[in-house]
Protein backbone atom coordinates (compact mmCIF):
# COMPACT_ATOMS: atom_id res chain seq x y z
CA UNK A 1 0.00 0.00 0.00
CA UNK A 2 3.18 2.08 0.95
CA UNK A 3 4.61 1.41 -2.43
CA UNK A 4 1.07 2.53 -3.96
CA UNK A 5 1.13 5.68 -2.46
CA UNK A 6 4.78 6.62 -2.89
CA UNK A 7 4.05 5.79 -6.72
CA UNK A 8 0.42 7.85 -6.69
CA UNK A 9 2.53 11.08 -5.16
CA UNK A 10 5.15 10.48 -7.59
CA UNK A 11 2.73 10.90 -10.64
CA UNK A 12 0.56 13.04 -9.21
CA UNK A 13 4.07 15.33 -8.69
CA UNK A 14 5.40 14.69 -12.08
CA UNK A 15 1.81 15.87 -13.79
CA UNK A 16 2.10 19.26 -11.91
CA UNK A 17 5.75 19.63 -13.02
CA UNK A 18 4.72 18.80 -16.55
CA UNK A 19 1.53 21.11 -16.07
CA UNK A 20 3.92 23.90 -15.20
CA UNK A 21 6.07 23.44 -17.51
CA UNK A 22 3.35 23.97 -20.13
CA UNK A 23 1.98 27.36 -18.56
CA UNK A 24 5.63 28.56 -19.02
CA UNK A 25 6.80 27.06 -21.84
CA UNK A 26 7.45 29.26 -24.86
CA UNK A 27 10.00 31.69 -25.17
CA UNK A 28 12.86 29.52 -25.18
CA UNK A 29 11.08 26.81 -27.45
CA UNK A 30 9.70 29.15 -29.75
CA UNK A 31 13.42 31.75 -30.13
CA UNK A 32 15.13 28.45 -30.70
CA UNK A 33 13.18 26.25 -33.28
CA UNK A 34 12.49 29.79 -34.54
CA UNK A 35 16.18 29.89 -35.28
CA UNK A 36 16.08 26.93 -37.92
CA UNK A 37 14.45 29.71 -39.90
CA UNK A 38 14.55 29.79 -43.77
CA UNK A 39 18.12 31.08 -43.54
CA UNK A 40 18.96 28.48 -41.59
CA UNK A 41 17.42 25.40 -43.75
CA UNK A 42 19.17 27.09 -46.35
CA UNK A 43 22.70 27.07 -44.40
CA UNK A 44 22.35 22.99 -42.92
CA UNK A 45 21.23 21.90 -46.47
CA UNK A 46 24.08 23.36 -48.08
CA UNK A 47 26.30 22.18 -45.31
CA UNK A 48 24.98 19.05 -46.02
CA UNK A 49 25.84 18.90 -49.57
CA UNK A 50 29.21 20.22 -49.09
CA UNK A 51 30.67 18.82 -46.49
CA UNK A 52 28.40 15.35 -45.85
CA UNK A 53 28.34 14.54 -42.26
CA UNK A 54 31.11 15.99 -41.27
CA UNK A 55 30.44 19.12 -39.50
CA UNK A 56 27.78 17.18 -37.44
CA UNK A 57 30.08 18.29 -34.30
CA UNK A 58 29.79 21.57 -34.78
CA UNK A 59 26.54 21.61 -34.95
CA UNK A 60 26.59 19.56 -31.52
CA UNK A 61 28.96 22.06 -30.05
CA UNK A 62 26.27 24.69 -30.35
CA UNK A 63 23.78 22.80 -28.34
CA UNK A 64 25.41 24.28 -25.22
CA UNK A 65 26.75 27.75 -27.15
CA UNK A 66 23.09 28.32 -27.75
CA UNK A 67 22.13 27.74 -24.10
CA UNK A 68 24.37 29.36 -22.26
CA UNK A 69 23.88 32.85 -24.79
CA UNK A 70 19.94 32.40 -24.42
CA UNK A 71 19.66 31.51 -20.90
CA UNK A 72 21.05 34.93 -20.02
CA UNK A 73 18.49 36.58 -21.75
CA UNK A 74 15.56 34.73 -19.28
CA UNK A 75 17.42 35.78 -15.92
CA UNK A 76 17.78 39.44 -17.26
CA UNK A 77 14.42 39.64 -18.50
CA UNK A 78 12.67 37.90 -15.49
CA UNK A 79 14.90 39.82 -13.13
CA UNK A 80 14.57 43.64 -14.88
CA UNK A 81 11.13 43.15 -16.13
CA UNK A 82 12.87 45.09 -19.35
CA UNK A 83 13.44 44.14 -22.91
CA UNK A 84 16.83 43.71 -24.42
CA UNK A 85 16.56 47.25 -25.97
CA UNK A 86 15.25 49.32 -22.69
CA UNK A 87 18.18 46.97 -20.57
CA UNK A 88 20.99 48.42 -23.14
CA UNK A 89 19.34 52.02 -23.40
CA UNK A 90 19.47 52.42 -19.51
CA UNK A 91 22.62 50.36 -18.59
CA UNK A 92 25.01 51.76 -20.77
CA UNK A 93 22.98 55.10 -21.89
CA UNK A 94 21.20 56.83 -25.29
CA UNK A 95 25.13 56.55 -27.43
CA UNK A 96 25.79 52.73 -26.88
CA UNK A 97 21.89 52.44 -27.03
CA UNK A 98 21.52 53.87 -30.37
CA UNK A 99 24.19 51.84 -31.73
CA UNK A 100 22.80 48.38 -30.74
CA UNK A 101 18.87 49.45 -31.74
CA UNK A 102 20.31 50.28 -35.03
CA UNK A 103 22.47 46.84 -35.36
CA UNK A 104 18.68 45.32 -34.61
CA UNK A 105 17.16 46.92 -37.26
CA UNK A 106 19.16 46.28 -39.90
CA UNK A 107 19.68 42.36 -39.13
CA UNK A 108 16.14 41.82 -38.16
CA UNK A 109 15.24 43.43 -41.45
CA UNK A 110 17.61 41.50 -43.53
CA UNK A 111 17.27 38.58 -41.58
CA UNK A 112 12.87 38.78 -42.25
CA UNK A 113 14.00 39.48 -46.03
CA UNK A 114 15.46 36.31 -45.94
CA UNK A 115 12.46 34.53 -44.41
CA UNK A 116 10.73 35.86 -47.19
CA UNK A 117 13.14 34.62 -49.47
CA UNK A 118 12.23 30.61 -48.39
CA UNK A 119 8.88 30.84 -48.08
CA UNK A 120 8.37 32.03 -51.50
CA UNK A 121 10.69 29.58 -52.92
CA UNK A 122 9.17 26.87 -50.94
CA UNK A 123 5.99 27.51 -52.06
CA UNK A 124 6.58 28.67 -56.08
CA UNK A 125 7.49 24.62 -55.64
CA UNK A 126 3.98 24.07 -55.68
CA UNK A 127 3.15 26.23 -58.05
CA UNK A 128 2.42 29.25 -55.97
CA UNK A 129 3.42 32.42 -57.64
CA UNK A 130 5.78 34.56 -55.16
CA UNK A 131 3.07 37.66 -55.29
CA UNK A 132 0.57 35.47 -53.79
CA UNK A 133 2.69 34.14 -51.40
CA UNK A 134 4.02 37.45 -49.81
CA UNK A 135 0.20 39.07 -49.55
CA UNK A 136 -1.03 35.37 -47.92
CA UNK A 137 1.85 35.44 -45.34
CA UNK A 138 1.75 39.30 -43.98
CA UNK A 139 -2.41 38.57 -43.77
CA UNK A 140 -1.75 35.62 -41.54
CA UNK A 141 0.76 37.19 -39.34
CA UNK A 142 -1.30 39.88 -39.25
CA UNK A 143 -4.55 37.68 -38.43
CA UNK A 144 -1.97 36.12 -35.52
CA UNK A 145 -0.94 39.46 -33.86
CA UNK A 146 -4.12 41.40 -33.91
CA UNK A 147 -5.90 38.61 -32.12
CA UNK A 148 -4.44 40.98 -29.19
CA UNK A 149 -3.69 37.78 -26.86
CA UNK A 150 0.00 36.98 -26.31
CA UNK A 151 -0.55 33.48 -25.19
CA UNK A 152 -2.49 32.82 -28.74
CA UNK A 153 0.36 33.85 -30.93
CA UNK A 154 2.62 32.16 -28.69
CA UNK A 155 0.11 28.52 -29.06
CA UNK A 156 0.51 29.65 -32.68
CA UNK A 157 4.06 29.59 -32.73
CA UNK A 158 4.31 26.34 -30.63
CA UNK A 159 1.91 24.72 -33.42
CA UNK A 160 4.44 25.77 -36.23
CA UNK A 161 7.22 24.80 -34.16
CA UNK A 162 6.28 21.26 -34.24
CA UNK A 163 5.91 21.81 -37.71
CA UNK A 164 9.73 22.04 -37.90
CA UNK A 165 10.06 18.31 -36.67
CA UNK A 166 9.40 17.27 -40.75
CA UNK A 167 12.58 17.16 -41.51
CA UNK A 168 13.43 13.91 -38.88
CA UNK A 169 10.81 11.50 -41.08
CA UNK A 170 12.74 12.95 -43.69
CA UNK A 171 16.17 11.77 -42.74
CA UNK A 172 15.15 7.94 -41.98
CA UNK A 173 13.10 7.92 -45.56
CA UNK A 174 16.51 8.25 -47.23
CA UNK A 175 18.21 5.37 -44.93
CA UNK A 176 21.78 6.74 -44.07
CA UNK A 177 24.07 4.97 -42.91
CA UNK A 178 24.59 5.13 -39.04
CA UNK A 179 28.49 3.95 -39.13
CA UNK A 180 29.06 6.95 -41.76
CA UNK A 181 27.22 9.47 -39.42
CA UNK A 182 28.97 8.23 -36.18
CA UNK A 183 32.73 8.12 -37.75
CA UNK A 184 32.43 11.00 -39.97
CA UNK A 185 30.04 13.09 -37.90
CA UNK A 186 30.66 12.76 -34.41
CA UNK A 187 34.67 13.39 -34.85
CA UNK A 188 35.58 16.43 -34.85
CA UNK A 189 37.49 17.53 -38.33
CA UNK A 190 37.86 19.95 -40.69
CA UNK A 191 36.46 18.82 -44.02
CA UNK A 192 38.86 20.05 -46.65
CA UNK A 193 41.61 21.84 -44.42
CA UNK A 194 41.37 25.36 -43.26
CA UNK A 195 40.06 27.39 -46.15
CA UNK A 196 37.60 30.30 -46.54
CA UNK A 197 34.93 28.41 -47.80
CA UNK A 198 35.00 26.52 -44.50
CA UNK A 199 34.94 29.85 -42.57
CA UNK A 200 32.65 31.03 -44.06
CA UNK A 201 29.81 27.78 -43.36
CA UNK A 202 31.45 27.72 -39.60
CA UNK A 203 30.33 31.39 -39.49
CA UNK A 204 26.61 30.45 -41.34
CA UNK A 205 26.39 27.80 -39.05
CA UNK A 206 26.88 29.89 -35.67
CA UNK A 207 24.74 32.45 -37.22
CA UNK A 208 21.81 30.38 -37.94
CA UNK A 209 22.31 28.92 -34.18
CA UNK A 210 22.37 32.37 -32.21
CA UNK A 211 21.68 35.71 -33.90
CA UNK A 212 21.45 39.28 -32.33
CA UNK A 213 17.83 39.23 -32.82
CA UNK A 214 17.38 36.28 -30.63
CA UNK A 215 18.39 38.14 -27.46
CA UNK A 216 16.26 41.40 -28.40
CA UNK A 217 13.25 38.52 -28.84
CA UNK A 218 13.69 36.39 -26.28
CA UNK A 219 13.74 38.88 -23.41
CA UNK A 220 11.09 40.89 -24.64
CA UNK A 221 9.01 37.55 -24.93
CA UNK A 222 9.97 36.70 -20.97
CA UNK A 223 8.84 40.46 -20.03
CA UNK A 224 5.63 40.01 -22.36
CA UNK A 225 4.80 36.87 -21.05
CA UNK A 226 5.25 38.14 -17.21
CA UNK A 227 7.47 35.49 -16.19
CA UNK A 228 9.38 35.97 -12.50
CA UNK A 229 12.20 35.44 -10.64
CA UNK A 230 10.61 31.89 -9.68
CA UNK A 231 10.14 30.83 -13.12
CA UNK A 232 14.01 31.00 -14.17
CA UNK A 233 14.31 27.26 -13.41
CA UNK A 234 11.54 26.58 -16.47
CA UNK A 235 12.63 29.40 -17.91
CA UNK A 236 16.20 27.11 -18.23
CA UNK A 237 14.81 24.01 -19.01
CA UNK A 238 12.62 25.89 -21.54
CA UNK A 239 15.82 27.49 -23.36
CA UNK A 240 17.63 24.20 -23.18
CA UNK A 241 14.92 22.21 -24.49
CA UNK A 242 14.59 24.55 -27.68
CA UNK A 243 18.52 24.22 -28.22
CA UNK A 244 18.34 20.85 -27.86
CA UNK A 245 15.36 20.44 -30.53
CA UNK A 246 16.43 23.26 -32.83
CA UNK A 247 20.58 21.45 -32.97
CA UNK A 248 18.09 17.59 -33.77
CA UNK A 249 16.27 19.27 -36.35
CA UNK A 250 19.52 20.73 -37.85
CA UNK A 251 21.39 17.46 -37.59
CA UNK A 252 18.65 15.69 -39.66
CA UNK A 253 18.62 18.51 -42.62
CA UNK A 254 22.30 18.08 -42.63
CA UNK A 255 21.58 13.91 -42.55
CA UNK A 256 18.76 14.27 -45.27
CA UNK A 257 21.70 16.19 -48.22
CA UNK A 258 24.71 14.57 -46.95
CA UNK A 259 23.42 11.25 -47.83
CA UNK A 260 21.74 12.20 -51.22
CA UNK A 261 22.82 15.26 -52.49
CA UNK A 262 26.70 15.00 -51.20
CA UNK A 263 29.13 16.62 -54.03
CA UNK A 264 25.98 18.54 -55.76
CA UNK A 265 26.71 22.29 -55.36
CA UNK A 266 22.97 23.63 -53.49
CA UNK A 267 22.35 27.23 -53.29
CA UNK A 268 19.17 27.18 -51.60
CA UNK A 269 17.13 24.61 -49.87
CA UNK A 270 14.37 25.13 -52.57
CA UNK A 271 16.85 23.52 -55.19
CA UNK A 272 17.79 20.96 -52.49
CA UNK A 273 13.60 20.01 -52.25
CA UNK A 274 13.55 20.09 -56.42
CA UNK A 275 16.54 17.81 -56.34
CA UNK A 276 15.89 15.85 -53.48
CA UNK A 277 11.90 14.75 -55.35
CA UNK A 278 13.47 14.32 -58.41
CA UNK A 279 14.75 10.67 -56.32
CA UNK A 280 12.79 11.00 -52.94
CA UNK A 281 9.43 12.61 -53.81
CA UNK A 282 8.04 12.60 -50.02
CA UNK A 283 11.38 13.79 -48.63
CA UNK A 284 11.77 16.62 -51.09
CA UNK A 285 8.43 17.74 -50.42
CA UNK A 286 9.04 17.88 -46.83
CA UNK A 287 11.77 19.59 -47.26
CA UNK A 288 9.88 21.88 -49.02
CA UNK A 289 7.17 22.40 -46.14
CA UNK A 290 9.91 23.00 -43.66
CA UNK A 291 11.06 25.20 -45.29
CA UNK A 292 8.35 27.15 -45.48
CA UNK A 293 6.93 26.18 -42.05
CA UNK A 294 10.45 27.66 -40.95
CA UNK A 295 10.39 31.47 -42.87
CA UNK A 296 7.09 31.83 -41.49
CA UNK A 297 8.26 30.76 -37.90
CA UNK A 298 10.91 33.11 -38.23
CA UNK A 299 9.02 36.02 -39.55
CA UNK A 300 6.87 35.45 -36.99
CA UNK A 301 9.78 36.03 -34.61
CA UNK A 302 11.44 38.68 -35.86
CA UNK A 303 9.01 40.80 -37.29
CA UNK A 304 8.23 41.07 -33.17
CA UNK A 305 11.99 41.60 -32.38
CA UNK A 306 11.93 44.57 -33.91
CA UNK A 307 8.73 46.03 -33.01
CA UNK A 308 9.22 45.19 -28.85
CA UNK A 309 12.83 47.00 -29.36
CA UNK A 310 10.63 50.27 -30.54
CA UNK A 311 8.12 50.40 -28.21
CA UNK A 312 10.79 50.02 -25.26
CA UNK A 313 12.53 52.74 -26.74
CA UNK A 314 9.87 54.69 -27.72
CA UNK A 315 7.82 54.70 -24.57
CA UNK A 316 4.67 53.11 -26.90
CA UNK A 317 2.54 50.41 -25.71
CA UNK A 318 4.28 46.91 -27.14
CA UNK A 319 2.39 44.06 -25.80
CA UNK A 320 0.80 41.16 -27.43
CA UNK A 321 -1.80 42.00 -24.87
CA UNK A 322 -2.82 45.29 -26.18
CA UNK A 323 -4.93 45.99 -29.47
CA UNK A 324 -4.36 47.74 -32.31
CA UNK A 325 -6.26 50.79 -30.67
CA UNK A 326 -4.08 50.53 -27.65
CA UNK A 327 -0.64 49.92 -29.02
CA UNK A 328 -1.05 51.54 -32.56
CA UNK A 329 2.60 52.44 -33.58
CA UNK A 330 3.71 48.84 -32.07
CA UNK A 331 1.73 47.72 -34.75
CA UNK A 332 2.43 49.88 -37.49
CA UNK A 333 6.23 49.18 -37.03
CA UNK A 334 4.97 45.36 -37.17
CA UNK A 335 3.91 45.91 -40.75
CA UNK A 336 5.73 48.18 -42.41
CA UNK A 337 8.54 45.86 -41.46
CA UNK A 338 7.27 42.78 -42.64
CA UNK A 339 5.49 44.65 -45.75
CA UNK A 340 9.02 46.21 -46.86
CA UNK A 341 10.87 42.79 -46.64
CA UNK A 342 8.39 41.26 -48.75
CA UNK A 343 8.75 43.49 -51.16
CA UNK A 344 12.11 42.92 -51.94
CA UNK A 345 11.40 39.28 -52.51
CA UNK A 346 9.59 40.44 -55.25
CA UNK A 347 12.22 43.11 -56.87
CA UNK A 348 13.28 41.01 -60.27
CA UNK A 349 16.59 39.63 -60.88
CA UNK A 350 17.68 39.82 -56.85
CA UNK A 351 20.31 38.00 -56.03
CA UNK A 352 18.02 35.92 -52.75
CA UNK A 353 20.28 32.89 -52.47
CA UNK A 354 23.60 35.02 -51.82
CA UNK A 355 21.38 37.65 -49.94
CA UNK A 356 20.13 34.48 -47.65
CA UNK A 357 23.70 33.14 -46.93
CA UNK A 358 25.52 36.41 -46.27
CA UNK A 359 22.75 37.97 -43.93
CA UNK A 360 23.84 35.02 -41.55
CA UNK A 361 26.97 35.87 -41.80
CA UNK A 362 26.66 39.49 -41.50
CA UNK A 363 24.54 38.46 -38.32
CA UNK A 364 27.18 36.50 -36.79
CA UNK A 365 29.79 38.58 -37.55
CA UNK A 366 27.83 41.36 -35.39
CA UNK A 367 26.89 39.45 -32.85
CA UNK A 368 30.25 39.92 -30.76
CA UNK A 369 28.90 43.52 -29.55
CA UNK A 370 25.40 42.27 -28.52
CA UNK A 371 26.60 39.79 -26.65
CA UNK A 372 29.41 41.50 -24.90
CA UNK A 373 26.17 44.27 -23.81
CA UNK A 374 24.21 41.36 -22.49
CA UNK A 375 27.63 39.31 -20.47
CA UNK A 376 28.18 43.18 -18.89
CA UNK A 377 24.19 44.14 -18.32
CA UNK A 378 24.34 40.21 -16.07
CA UNK A 379 27.46 41.29 -14.02
CA UNK A 380 25.58 44.16 -12.63
CA UNK A 381 25.18 42.63 -9.38
CA UNK A 382 23.28 45.48 -8.03
CA UNK A 383 20.28 44.70 -10.39
CA UNK A 384 20.57 41.04 -10.86
CA UNK A 385 21.21 40.18 -6.98
CA UNK A 386 21.57 36.08 -6.92
CA UNK A 387 20.97 35.91 -10.59
CA UNK A 388 23.93 37.59 -11.87
CA UNK A 389 26.66 35.87 -14.27
CA UNK A 390 29.08 33.41 -12.31
CA UNK A 391 32.71 33.20 -13.07
CA UNK A 392 32.49 29.72 -14.73
CA UNK A 393 29.11 31.61 -16.69
CA UNK A 394 31.51 34.49 -17.55
CA UNK A 395 34.17 32.49 -18.74
CA UNK A 396 31.64 30.49 -21.21
CA UNK A 397 30.36 33.77 -22.53
CA UNK A 398 33.55 35.27 -22.92
CA UNK A 399 34.82 32.15 -24.79
CA UNK A 400 32.32 31.98 -27.66
CA UNK A 401 32.66 36.02 -27.95
CA UNK A 402 36.10 35.31 -28.49
CA UNK A 403 35.81 32.42 -30.66
CA UNK A 404 33.20 34.57 -32.99
CA UNK A 405 35.17 37.12 -33.31
CA UNK A 406 38.22 34.75 -33.78
CA UNK A 407 36.28 33.32 -36.84
CA UNK A 408 35.01 36.67 -38.50
CA UNK A 409 38.01 37.87 -38.64
CA UNK A 410 39.91 34.90 -40.38
CA UNK A 411 36.92 35.00 -42.85
CA UNK A 412 37.65 38.40 -43.09
CA UNK A 413 41.56 37.84 -43.95
CA UNK A 414 40.22 35.16 -46.26
CA UNK A 415 38.48 37.78 -48.32
CA UNK A 416 40.87 39.73 -48.11
CA UNK A 417 44.08 37.31 -48.85
CA UNK A 418 41.92 34.31 -50.62
CA UNK A 419 45.60 32.84 -51.13
CA UNK A 420 46.41 32.75 -48.01
CA UNK A 421 43.97 29.45 -46.89
CA UNK A 422 44.49 27.83 -50.45
CA UNK B 1 5.49 67.95 -42.15
CA UNK B 2 7.24 70.12 -40.50
CA UNK B 3 5.49 69.65 -37.35
CA UNK B 4 5.81 66.09 -37.26
CA UNK B 5 9.48 66.28 -38.03
CA UNK B 6 9.65 68.77 -35.20
CA UNK B 7 7.74 66.38 -33.14
CA UNK B 8 10.27 63.33 -34.37
CA UNK B 9 13.09 65.50 -33.30
CA UNK B 10 11.68 66.24 -29.83
CA UNK B 11 11.23 62.47 -29.12
CA UNK B 12 14.49 61.20 -30.24
CA UNK B 13 15.85 64.43 -27.46
CA UNK B 14 13.55 63.66 -24.92
CA UNK B 15 14.85 59.61 -25.27
CA UNK B 16 18.56 60.95 -25.15
CA UNK B 17 17.08 63.03 -21.86
CA UNK B 18 16.06 60.13 -20.71
CA UNK B 19 19.07 57.67 -20.66
CA UNK B 20 21.81 60.76 -20.45
CA UNK B 21 23.12 58.63 -17.27
CA UNK B 22 24.24 55.23 -17.84
CA UNK B 23 23.37 53.04 -15.04
CA UNK B 24 26.30 51.18 -15.59
CA UNK B 25 29.52 52.59 -15.00
CA UNK B 26 31.96 51.76 -16.93
CA UNK B 27 35.87 52.86 -16.91
CA UNK B 28 37.40 55.08 -20.24
CA UNK B 29 39.28 51.43 -20.88
CA UNK B 30 35.93 49.64 -21.32
CA UNK B 31 34.71 52.42 -23.19
CA UNK B 32 37.66 52.34 -25.68
CA UNK B 33 37.34 48.42 -25.74
CA UNK B 34 34.06 48.66 -26.81
CA UNK B 35 34.12 51.00 -29.19
CA UNK B 36 37.34 49.60 -30.93
CA UNK B 37 35.41 46.21 -31.06
CA UNK B 38 32.49 48.24 -32.39
CA UNK B 39 34.76 49.81 -35.62
CA UNK B 40 35.90 46.25 -35.82
CA UNK B 41 32.66 44.29 -36.26
CA UNK B 42 31.94 47.32 -38.82
CA UNK B 43 34.75 46.95 -40.59
CA UNK B 44 34.56 43.00 -41.11
CA UNK B 45 30.91 43.94 -41.90
CA UNK B 46 32.32 46.39 -44.79
CA UNK B 47 34.24 43.25 -46.19
CA UNK B 48 31.66 40.84 -46.12
CA UNK B 49 29.79 43.44 -48.47
CA UNK B 50 33.15 43.96 -50.42
CA UNK B 51 32.72 40.52 -50.65
CA UNK B 52 28.82 40.33 -51.49
CA UNK B 53 29.15 42.94 -54.13
CA UNK B 54 31.89 41.43 -55.84
CA UNK B 55 30.18 38.52 -56.05
CA UNK B 56 27.34 39.68 -57.54
CA UNK B 57 29.00 41.54 -60.03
Amino acid sequence: MNFFAKLYYRLAKAIKAVQLYLVIAGPGIVVMVADNDAGGITTYAATGAKYGYNLIWFLLVLIPVAYYVQEMTVRLGAVTKRGHAEAIFSGFGAFWGWFSLVDLLIVDWLTLVTEFIGMTAALEIFGIPPWLTVAAVVLLLGTIVLNGRYWTWEKIALFFCALNLVYIPGAFMVHPSVHDIVHEGLVPNLPGGLDGQLFFFLMANIGTTIAPWMLFFQQSAVVDKGMLEKDIPWGRFDTWLGSVLTIIVAVFIVIVTGTVLRGVDIESAAQASVQLQETHHWVGTFMAIGLFDAGLLGAICISLASSWAFGEIFGWAHSLNTNIKEAPWFYASYFVTLLSAGAVVLIPGAPLVLITLFVQVVAVTLLPAALVFLILLLNDREHMGEYANSAVQNVIGGSIVLVIIVLSTLYGISVMFPALFG
Amino acid sequence: MLRSVSRVVRKFRAINARYRTPRIGMSPLVRSALMVLRVYLLLLVALMLYKFVTLVS
